[in-house]
């Protein structure tokens, strides 16, 4: 019954696939991209942690706050992002995007 | 020992399921509500492995501030979610056998991994070191040995608020906005006109 290093392994690996999932099936919905990709951050914060705790060594841990970070600043200017696009086009529908190529 | 794997299938099962429930919620309000569900899952795993200030830092940013900035433009942006859908059940088939494959695959890594090279015969996570707290232990070496990253985390952290802010200025033609520069430089000769009126005429202005 002990919970071993597989097992946190194993829930990464399923939220990181929930993640790749979800961007498949939400092709067009931006907001639910976005979400997909913080689970698949979770997810490799997760595995990090995991790591970190059963390897005894921190440096995971401050590796995964680091992650973190980035994770908080990519949502912040993606959020940002499609702000501009819904002002530009009323839709947040990505197949639009193209129109924004130069 | 047995109380600790209730406890771990528990918060597993809420954060897949969580997951999914993101992904598949029509409603994205409701989908923001599972991802702060399964965000609290989350930091229970890391509470049950050790790291507990992971945990709450966890709560606190992604619950606190990236989940609500989620909520705030959700509810924003008045968008038809339906028509969004399309496709979802089209994609799904082809897409739940890509990310069936890819869990088993990476399940069997992850099992392989977990019994050989440096993590061979590490069964207990770490407890906390005797006299030290997680996040006394974090913090030695965070602000030590990886201060040159941590600045570069705050680095970061500013350009994508300077960005964000830029991205979304608006500047409105048409508002009459005070500018304290064009107050400040005024001069009598601006405000001021001296006119001599003779008497019995009116004053054009």
């Amino acid at each position: 019954m002990t919970i071993t290093l597989a097992h946190y392994l194993t829930v990464a690996a399923i939220l990181f696939t929930i993640g790749v999932l979800g961007i498949f099936v939400n092709r067009k919905n931006v907001i639910v991209i976005l979400m997909s990709i913080e689970l698949i951050l979770l997810a490799v914060n997760i595995n990090l942690v995991a790591f970190s705790v059963f390897l005894r060594d921190i440096t995971g841990q401050v590796f995964a706050l680091l992650v973190l970070t980035v994770a908080a600043a990519e949502a912040a200017v993606g959020l940002a992002i499609l702000v501009t696009f819904f002002r530009n086009r009323g839709d947040i529908a990505v197949d639009d995007a193209s129109v924004m190529k130069g | 020992m047995v109380l600790q794997a209730i406890a771990f299938y528990l918060l597993a099962a809420t954060t897949v399921a969580a997951g999914l429930a993101v992904i598949s919620a029509r409603n994205p309000v409701h989908s923001v509500l599972f991802l702060i569900s399964a965000f609290f899952a989350a930091a229970g795993l890391f509470v049950l492995m050790g790291a507990e200030f992971l945990a709450m830092i966890l709560v606190i940013v992604y619950v606190g501030a990236v989940a609500v900035l989620f909520l705030f433009v959700v509810m924003m942006l008045d968008v038809d979610f339906a028509a969004l859908r399309a496709g979802f059940a089209r994609y799904l088939p082809i897409g739940g056998l890509v990310a069936g494959v890819l869990t088993v695959e990476m399940i069997i890594v992850a099992a392989g991994v977990a019994g050989r090279g440096a993590a061979a015969g590490v069964g207990e996570p770490m407890a906390a070191a005797p006299g030290l707290t997680n996040a006394e232990a974090i913090g030695a070496v965070l602000y030590t040995q990886y201060i040159y990253l941590f600045e570069a985390a705050g680095m970061v952290l500013l350009v994508a608020m300077i960005g964000a802010i830029v991205l979304t200025l608006k500047h409105r033609v048409g508002i009459r906005r005070q500018s304290v520069a064009a107050q400040i430089a005024r001069t009598r000769a601006d405000g001021l006109r001296v006119v001599t009126i003779k008497s019995g005429e009116g004053v054009e202005l």
